[in-house]
């Protein structure tokens, strides 16, 4: 179908995207790259020249580098987990037939419009307070003592902020993919007298696979990335320094602009990491 | 999906729906409450839930401390604008992946994805001193572009899942109408794409106007946003629950009101290219 | 006749012309402090005078320090003044980063500043910031709850006296906890804290040729001694308190005592926000009968920016803001108790601001503060709650979150120490010390 003029107009329409994304990825990789070989303290008299690969192996020789990774790579998982299962759940049940459909719906994905700094703060001072939040009163009322959530469960405290601002995207692609199941189909098995679990694994699962993948990777290049909750619920104590919080301590903390660019490096190369991991199933996956 | 379904089920699901819903909105519920509280029964033990003296004293003196209209409106600026840039920059773009596959359309696509995974906070000193430089530093302007490329590869990726559902025979006939290349995309294939585009707007406007690092970092006063506006409540001397509702429901409101508006948008269009 | 008149005519045009030339806008960085946050609210007064504009930006504490250090070390150019701490003075200042405040006018009286605060805002004798106000730290304590324990608080107690009253007072069914101090991670919450508490136990960051401490006896004794003290009668979750959730549940009346800087006085006897304001009495921070008290310094101070196109504006505010006339204005508005204490010595001149109940105590604990000699052992840096050195807030911040982690239950003492020993050596081995 394509002509050749096609082909080139196409190629000058894709220019424009393709030549501004090259620049915004390649100035700051270029530069991040330039800094993370140069010996950079701004409160230091700045740009003290080259060090070599210093930088890069004080970096990974820290105590902190590898607890790092283990944590981003948590989080992420974490939420993942429990928003793509969960998504499931309410995508099959808003789904179903109810009074009020509109209104639930409105309901289950507000949080997705909550800036994630507001959320953090939220949960922090109003629910996770070990004295006057919300969870606490919860607790004793039915005569527990309250769990000091930030210090003793901060992992999954974050984990948890996370999900629930994330749970309303899975939700609500999944749930564009369960209405688009054949109901006929479904019906039939019904009738078979097939039980539900097995409807769900044969017929409905398959069919969200391509949206549980695309909610996984999407979610994934956020979520590598998260930083306000982590800055305002614990600033990296109690375990939960994740690479990038990492980095902006060494950046803006330790002001080190050499060590925190080859944290910087580390970050990219473990994102690729995960890129390709993730590229191998999506490409699969989308390829149809 | 026309199901027939007994009455007693459909109790049963709405009731299961209902309670869920009004559990992960309740932290929002919770925040607009409490900022109609006093600062005093904010941390009264036992929580009050609805019977207190309704007060709108935390919003007189957020207003009279900070100028809100002008952090709101710096939001709308920053986050519109940054929407409906990368969306001019990425229609042709998506139009030429969807319509003209080459063997490296899908290479293209998931390595502009991969632009989103270098870490901000490493690159702030490099973008700080380009922003000096270019003298945008406080500017909604800059503020517009380095969102615009933040989005830009989501913006692509959802426009391109969206024009390949659109059969390539439409076009083509358009085509051999004698309509430019322009005429196609302006005429043609836009308009059947509205609900995909909408949605597109939509979710890159919420993702903009929630963006906190950049929208922080390279403001003062001008071009601060509403995500600066939250940063001067977040921990002062004293009891501030309440205040910090106030400002937290003054930050989300306008995009939580945008939101349940377009939600059928929203969701029809949220796509992702899942369905086929 | 007609000449003259078109001559004055015009020559006031001119006044009034040149006067608008040079109103200026200023944009001022600050903290989200309550007395910042009433220095906005009298802005008016700086326009009315001056003619000078001012735009605020008013962010939290540690958004604040990221986003002036970044916008200083790059010359960025987007704030006219600073509020920056007494940590960020000298080294800036040394960087040449900031206009020194050498040429003050008389009027504003510079030498009325108290010397302990000059001292920690100069470089090389020169002052470069301009204290808005001042604190150490104090005992505030619930002179109901310390005489039904059946104590009495002595004006400068010892450690041992404040963990055992602490015990007396704690009344865990009541939910009222004996003491409530600093936990939470970070270099200016409970690294702060730990720091002052640890010169009073003999420890020290660094010796004379910069090797990290933590693998001494004092450091040892110091975390125990906290540690011990905060399980017997801590709140919950005191791992993540820093000074504001310390200030509510202080001000809800669920501790004894709160060892904490000297401004969150004015605050927990305010009646309007505390439930106990007047039952609050105060003390010396505690000592350990080595010579050194466990007292910070501190100040908030404004700062001007080198290479500003409005320095001289900003130079007005920052007199303005500084000044003795502000300090009354605010006594005009607000009553004395919440005039911005520990900067100027004509304060604690004031018969009327000696009235306060805290005054006194404020002004002995600024002065038993030394930061030039704050350890028991010498030291090669200046700073008693930090030292004075660049790689100290990203050292501290590492170092207090291994702590945090210990008070959390996490980790046991040897091991945060240990952490610490290694985290301190690396980062300073980085910086070119060693």
């Amino acid at each position: 179908m394509a002509t050749q003029s096609s082909r080139s107009a196409a190629r000058l329409m894709m220019a424009p995207a393709v030549i501004l994304l090259l620049g915004w990825m390649l100035a700051p990789l270029i530069t991040t790259l330039y800094f993370s070989f140069r010996r950079y303290l701004p409160l230091r008299g700045g740009d003290q020249g080259w060090v070599g690969f210093e930088n890069y192996t004080r970096f990974i020789g820290s105590s902190a580098f590898w607890p790092s990774v283990q944590t981003t790579l948590i989080i992420v998982g974490g939420v993942l987990v429990i928003t793509v299962l969960l998504g499931i759940v309410l995508a099959l049940l808003l789904d179903q037939p109810m009074w009020g459909q509109g209104i639930v719906r409105i309901l289950v994905i507000a949080p997705f419009f909550v800036m994630p700094t507001v959320s953090a703060l939220v949960w922090k001072n109003m629910f996770m307070d070990p004295v006057n939040g919300l969870f606490a009163h919860l607790w004793k009322f039915f005569g527990a003592t309250p769990v000091e959530w930030l210090s003793q469960a901060s992992l999954q405290s974050i984990v948890m902020i996370v999900s629930w601002q994330w749970l309303p995207f899975a939700t609500l692609i999944l749930l564009t993919a369960v209405q688009s199941l054949d109901g006929e189909q479904l019906e039939a098995a019904e009738m078979d007298g097939a039980p539900f679990i097995k409807r769900f694994w044969y017929i409905v699962l398959p069919h969200l696979g391509r949206a549980i993948t695309i909610v996984i990777l999407i979610q994934t290049i956020f979520l590598l990335s998260i930083f306000a909750e982590i800055f305002v619920t614990t600033g990296g104590a109690f375990g939960t320094r994740t690479l990038t919080y990492l980095i902006f301590q060494r950046v803006l903390e330790s002001q080190n602009i050499g060590l925190g660019s080859a944290g910087g490096v580390y970050a990219i190369i473990l994102a690729n990491i995960v890129a390709i991991f993730l590229m191998r199933i999506v490409g699969k996956n989308l390829d149809n | 999906m026309a199901r027939t379904v007994t009455t007693n089920r459909k109790i049963l699901n709405t009731t299961i729906a209902w309670a869920i819903g009004l559990l992960i909105f309740f932290p929002i519920l919770w925040t607009i409450l409490t900022s109609f509280k006093t600062e005093a029964q904010a941390i009264n033990d036992p929580p009050i839930f609805l019977f207190f003296d309704w007060t709108l004293e935390n919003y007189a003196v957020v207003q009279e401390r900070s100028n809100y209209m002008k952090f709101l409106w710096n939001s709308v600026i920053i986050a519109g604008g940054s929407t409906v840039l990368g969306l001019i920059i990425a229609v042709p773009a998506a139009w030429s992946m969807a319509f003209v596959p080459s063997r490296r359309t899908k290479d293209i696509l998931l390595w502009m994805l991969s632009t989103k995974m270098l870490p901000a906070v490493g690159v702030l000193y490099p973008i700080y001193l380009g922003f000096i430089k270019l003298g945008l530093l406080d500017s909604r302007f800059g503020l517009v572009i380095v969102l615009m490329l933040i989005n830009l590869p989501i913006i692509v990726w959802m426009l391109y899942t969206y024009f390949r559902e659109i059969p390539g025979e439409i076009l083509e006939a358009a085509r051999m109408d004698g309509a430019s290349l322009r005429e196609e995309i302006l005429y043609v294939l836009t308009p059947m794409a509205i609900p995909g585009i909408a949605s597109t707007l939509l979710l890159n406007f919420i993702l903009a106007w929630n963006e906190a690092f950049w929208t922080l970092n390279l403001t003062a006063v001008n071009a601060a946003p509403l995500t600066a506006f939250i940063a001067s409540y977040s921990s002062p001397e004293g009891l501030f629950y309440a205040k910090l509702s106030a400002a937290s429901t003054m930050a989300i409101a306008p995009i939580l009101i945008l939101g349940w508006f377009s939600q059928k948008q929203l969701v029809r269009g949220l796509t992702f290219g899942a369905v086929k | 006749m007609y000449f003259s008149k078109a001559l004055c005519a015009a020559s006031a045009i001119a006044i009034i012309a040149t006067g608008a030339a040079q109103a200026e806008t200023l944009t001022i960085a600050t903290v989200n402090n309550g007395d910042m946050i009433r220095m906005q609210g009298l802005t008016d007064d700086f326009t009315a005078k001056t003619g000078h504009e001012v735009e605020w930006v008013t962010l939290e504490e540690n958004v604040l320090r990221q986003r002036v250090t970044t916008d200083i070390s790059t010359k960025g150019g987007a704030f006219d003044i600073m509020t920056i701490g007494m940590y960020e003075t000298p080294i800036w200042g040394a960087n040449g980063w900031l206009v020194p405040l050498d040429d003050l006018s008389d009027d504003y009286n510079v030498d009325d500043i108290l010397p302990a605060m000059a001292g920690g805002l100069s470089y090389d004798g020169t002052l470069y910031a301009a204290p808005f106000y001042g604190e150490s730290s104090m005992v505030m304590y619930r002179t109901d709850l310390m005489e039904a324990a059946g104590l009495e608080m002595p004006k400068a107690p010892t450690w041992s006296f404040i963990r055992e009253a602490a015990a007396a007072m704690t009344d865990r069914d009541n939910e009222i906890n004996g003491i409530c101090i600093r936990g939470k991670a970070g270099w200016g919450e409970g690294g702060a804290f730990i720091t002052a508490m640890s010169n009073s136990f003999g420890a020290r960051w660094f010796d004379e040729d910069w090797n990290a401490q933590f693998d001494t006896q004092p450091w040892k004794d110091t975390l125990e001694f906290y540690v011990g003290m905060m399980n017997e009668s801590g709140p919950p979750g005191y791992a993540t308190n820093g000074f504001n959730e310390n200030l509510s549940l202080f001000q809800q009346g669920k501790c004894g005592m709160w060892i904490d800087a000297t401004v969150a006085a004015s605050f927990v006897t305010n009646p309007n926000d505390s439930t106990v304001a007047d039952s609050v009495s105060f003390a010396l921070a505690p000592d350990n009968g080595l010579g050194k008290r466990s007292n910070w310094l501190w100040a908030w101070a404004l700062a001007i920016p080198a290479g500003t196109q409005k320095e001289a504006a900003a130079k007005e505010f920052v007199e303005w803001a500084t000044s003795t006339g502000y300090i009354e204005l605010v006594a005009e508005n607000e009553g004395w108790a919440n005039v911005p204490p520990g900067a100027r010595t004509s304060l604690y001149e004031n018969p009327n601001y000696l009235e306060v109940p805290f005054a006194q105590m404020t002004l002995d604990s600024i002065l038993s503060a030394d930061p030039k000699n704050p350890t028991v052992d010498p030291v090669p840096y200046v700073g008693i709650q930090f030292a004075a050195i660049p790689e100290f807030a990203g050292i501290a911040t590492e170092v207090s979150q291994e702590f945090s982690a210990v008070y959390a239950g996490q980790q046991s003492i040897d091991e945060a120490l240990a952490k610490a020993q290694a985290i301190t050596n690396d980062a300073m081995e980085a910086a070119g010390y060693r």
